[in-house]
């Protein structure tokens, strides 16, 4: 039994002798007003009213009466997400404790209702990371079992597939569902003695007075849209550590806060990142069609030479295919619609014989990095770290980022153990990083997505010269072009883009897509994207740039729909929200604040 | 005052449903399972009576495979005081769950049994009604308010029924099942789902409650509803009227 050293300031007991159980916990709290599905027919998918505008709502923590103390929990290291990053450096830490005799209480807290319904990747898997953390994956079933069979890549025209030499080495990968994979990862995390508790949202940072980070809080629940405490109020918990670790992936609320305060960009030298959103869905098609293990990457059309982008089709096992677009979002052209590009592109005729006859089991969205080498920020602040894609270690011509994750799990878990046990420095993660196959990785990578700032062209043909002549040994390191929300033009300097209407059967209205990503908030809570400025939609996204939120956003959350007086005016179907963090990015005046919803909300993917 | 809340693990009601291919029921693999909206409700109750002194201990009662478990743990985050796991990897109906129940009942003892008015996944709407002729106890069903009074052993229902709001008054022991609108369940703190693991949980098996599992119901088919055909617009009644003879047939 080990013992669970915790400090409740409320409650009886001081010291829980907890049994560890050996069984997946996969609680969830209570989810405050829960329909039947067929006692109400309440339609969660369409687009729902909202009030007309939204005003800046404080932080929730103002709401909780102040006179009212919160739970207070402590452990020796917190980590914001269970992700492939925090689950790697979860399990990395115990298992540290497990050799070395020492005794550290770990906990991990999710804002998804269970673990991996936020975790949404293409995912081709390179098993680099998962053969040093678990060597024996295999044996313990875990579910890495398509290997890659085929490799092509093709450029696109409208009518034609022209196939180019596969820049990438894929022998020795497994196409996977992450979402799977980072399930298994909890419970082994679990059997190790890592507390893992989804359905809590990390909402802010707990500083000491020294401005060191002591842990993390999570959401007052059961607040009103006005902000009121409804009945079943219950104000946040605060999850404190020695060391806080934050694994929240892409432009994780947090972890930008954290870089904000304590400058770390301009500390690690880094530029700003940049960024691509990835919208996929996962396919059961017809099994006469379906090759395990192939791989299909494109490049070209429906995109213009000017927005740098593609797709991917994977097949994996029971006769199940991720197929997705990426656009990267420094797209000049507001009227651009990631969205809808992806719905063109499934009519391309080398790729809708794969899903004819087949049905959509899956829909979902999200961010990713596209900084590489040049956008890494210091990674360490007083008081913990951030790892994974928070600080962004994805590898952009290789398009994979789960393998860099992990690893920078592992070693901020490595010098986390250090710190704790032997007083060491957390800056040595800095160090640790540097001398590790991640940066070496990276730093060959640098200049492949850089080149494309002067055209699809000049970008293809330095990838080749990278590939085959370079590899990275040039002394050069081209920098990033302007920061994503910058680079969008006024509507003045476009004209609209027509998209086809959706058939039903290869291609979507966004209503049906988002009914397949099992997303659902609370829908009685203050809405969880804030407007730093209320009147900036109406005063400038709508006028300059025609509203490029109503484009890029893949879940419909933001609507302009006339009022009373037929002016149009913003509405944010909060409800609607995949977690995407596009509109963060995005939003030309940055006026957009993405900030955590009640825990438990979100997406629900199981196999994306 | 003891009072048992039966539970039940089912799929998560914003789960998009996808019927199995060859038809016998719906995927329910890789699919998010959580407790039925109205079992929360029910045991919202229960605590809400507990809390205000009228009950002593409220037991949380599941049935089930192993994953059940984590359903329970909730209902114990949520503030039961124990919890009972009835194994069982076969397909339980209703009649098989008040059978069940009813046996409970022999060894627990409690005055009040609260269920969910039906469960998300097969809206059978019988367990409650079933557990009340088996034990022949008074039933209040489809509860928007639960009163209880202590000391004249009486609890006062309000139904939501057809009509509107049917006030009835039933002598303890007592079944009621719950509604929508009767209460707005709490959230399962941190603390609290740290304090659930240690509280206990009892293991049963329908043989040792001396209950048979034998199916008496069998699915034939599962199917997807017809897709919704696209409206038509008429330009008279005299048109509606032709199509609603000639075309749709129903008059």
């Amino acid at each position: 039994m080990l013992k669970f050293r915790s400090i409740f300031s409320k409650s009886k007991s001081n010291n829980l002798f907890l049994l560890r159980s050996l069984t997946k916990s996969s609680t969830s709290p209570a989810d405050a007003f829960s329909y039947s599905q067929n006692a109400f027919s309440f339609s969660k998918h369409s687009s729902l009213p909202a009030p007309a505008s939204v005003s800046r709502v404080p932080l929730s923590r103002s709401f909780a009466t102040d006179s009212e103390a919160r739970d207070s929990i402590e452990y020796d290291v917190v980590v914001v997400g269970a992700g492939p990053a925090g689950l790697s450096a979860a399990i990395r830490l115990k298992q540290l404790c497990h050799q070395k005799g020492a005794d550290l209480s770990v906990c991990v807290v999710e804002k998804g209702a269970e673990v991996g319904a936020h975790i949404i990747s293409g995912n081709v898997f390179e098993p680099r990371a998962l053969d040093e953390l678990l060597p024996q994956w295999k044996q313990e079933e875990a579910p890495i079992n398509t290997p890659v069979s085929s490799d092509k890549f093709w450029f696109l025209t409208k009518n034609r597939a022209i196939s180019l030499p596969s820049p990438f080495h894929n022998k020795g990968n497994y196409v996977i569902s992450l979402s799977q994979l980072v399930r298994w990862l909890g419970a082994k995390a679990e059997e190790l003695g890592v507390e893992i508790y989804p359905g809590f949202a990390a909402s802010e940072i707990l500083y000491d007075a020294n401005n060191k980070v002591i842990g993390i809080g999570t959401n007052d629940m059961g607040i009103a849209k006005d902000g009121s405490k409804k009945e079943n109020f219950q104000p946040g918990v605060e999850v404190k550590g020695r060391i806080t670790l934050l694994a929240e992936g892409c432009r994780g609320s947090l972890s930008e806060k954290i870089m904000g305060k304590y400058n770390l960009k301009e500390k690690g030298g880094a530029q700003h990142q940049t960024y691509a959103l990835g919208i996929k869905e996962v396919w059961e098609i017809d099994e006469k069609k379906h090759q395990p293990g192939a791989v299909v990457h494109t490049l070209g059309w429906p995109l213009d030479h000017k927005t740098y982008g593609g797709s991917f089709l994977y097949h994996m096992k029971d006769n199940q295919i991720s197929i997705g677009f990426v656009v990267a979002l420094n797209y000049q052209n507001p009227f651009m619609n990631p969205y809808e590009e992806f719905q063109k592109f499934k009519h391309h005729p080398a790729i809708r014989p794969y899903l004819e006859g087949g049905t959509v089991i899956q829909y979902g969205a999200r961010t990713l990095n596209e900084g590489g080498f040049q956008s890494i920020p210091y990674p360490v602040f007083p008081g913990g770290a951030i790892i994974g894609c928070s600080a962004g270690f994805l590898n952009v011509p290789k398009i994979k980022g789960t393998h860099t994750a992990m690893k920078s799990g592992m070693l901020a878990a490595e010098v986390t153990f250090g710190v704790l046990n032997e007083g060491l420095d957390m800056d040595m993660y800095w160090n640790a990083l540097r001398n590790s196959w991640i940066w070496d990785e990276l730093y060959k990578a640098r200049n492949y997505r850089p080149a494309f700032e002067y055209g699809l062209i000049p970008g293809l043909a330095l990838s080749g010269l990278e590939h085959y002549l370079l590899r990275g040994k040039h002394p050069f390191t081209l920098k990033h072009g302007k920061a994503d929300h910058e680079a969008t033009n006024a509507a003045q300097l476009h004209s609209p883009i027509h998209y086809p209407k959706a058939d039903g059967v290869l291609s979507f209205d966004v209503p049906t897509s988002l009914h397949r990503s099992n997303t659902n908030h609370e829908h009685d809570q203050p809405p969880h994207l804030r407007l730093r400025d209320p009147k900036i939609p109406e005063t400038v996204n709508l006028p300059v740039y025609a509203a490029p939120e109503s484009r890029y956003c893949p879940a419909r959350v933001y609507e302009y729909v006339a009022d009373e007086h037929n002016q149009l005016k913003l509405q944010i179907n909060a409800q609607n929200c995949l977690h995407c963090k596009a509109c963060d990015i995005k939003d030309p005046k940055q006026n957009i604040e993405w900030t955590v919803p009640e825990g438990g909300g979100g997406p629900g993917y199981s196999v994306m | 005052m003891k009072i048992m809340v039966a539970i039940k693990r089912v799929i998560d009601y914003a789960v998009k449903i996808r019927v199995k291919p060859d038809k016998t029921g719906v995927v329910t693999q890789n699919v998010k399972m959580s407790m039925n909206p109205f079992c929360e409700i029910a045991l919202e109750e229960a605590l809400r009576i507990r809390e205000s002194g009228l009950a002593s201990e409220v037991v949380a009662v599941t049935m089930g495979p192993s994953q059940c478990l984590d359903t329970l743990r909730t209902g114990l985050a949520m503030g039961a005081d124990r919890g009972i796991h009835v194994e069982s990897t076969s397909a339980l109906h209703p009649l098989h769950v008040a059978k069940i129940l009813r046996n409970l009942v022999e060894n627990e003892k409690p005055s009040l049994i609260i269920l969910g008015k039906q469960a998300i996944d097969d809206d059978c709407n019988q367990t409650g009604q079933m557990v009340a002729g088996l034990l022949n106890w008074p039933q209040g069903t489809f509860a928007s308010k639960v009163v209880l009074d202590k000391e004249k052993e009486e609890v006062t229902v309000d139904r939501e029924v057809d009509d509107g709001i049917e006030t009835v008054q039933l002598n303890l022991p007592a079944v009621i099942t719950t509604d929508l609108r009767l209460n707005q369940p709490r959230y399962a703190t941190l603390p609290n789902i740290m304090k659930a693991k240690s509280k206990p949980i009892k293991k049963f098996t329908p043989q040792e409650l001396n209950v048979e599992i034998k199916p008496d119901l069998e699915i034939v088919e599962v199917t997807e509803p017809p897709k919704r055909k696209a409206g038509v617009m008429v330009s008279s009644v005299d048109e509606l009227i032709h199509k609603l003879k000639n075309e749709a047939k129903v008059i």
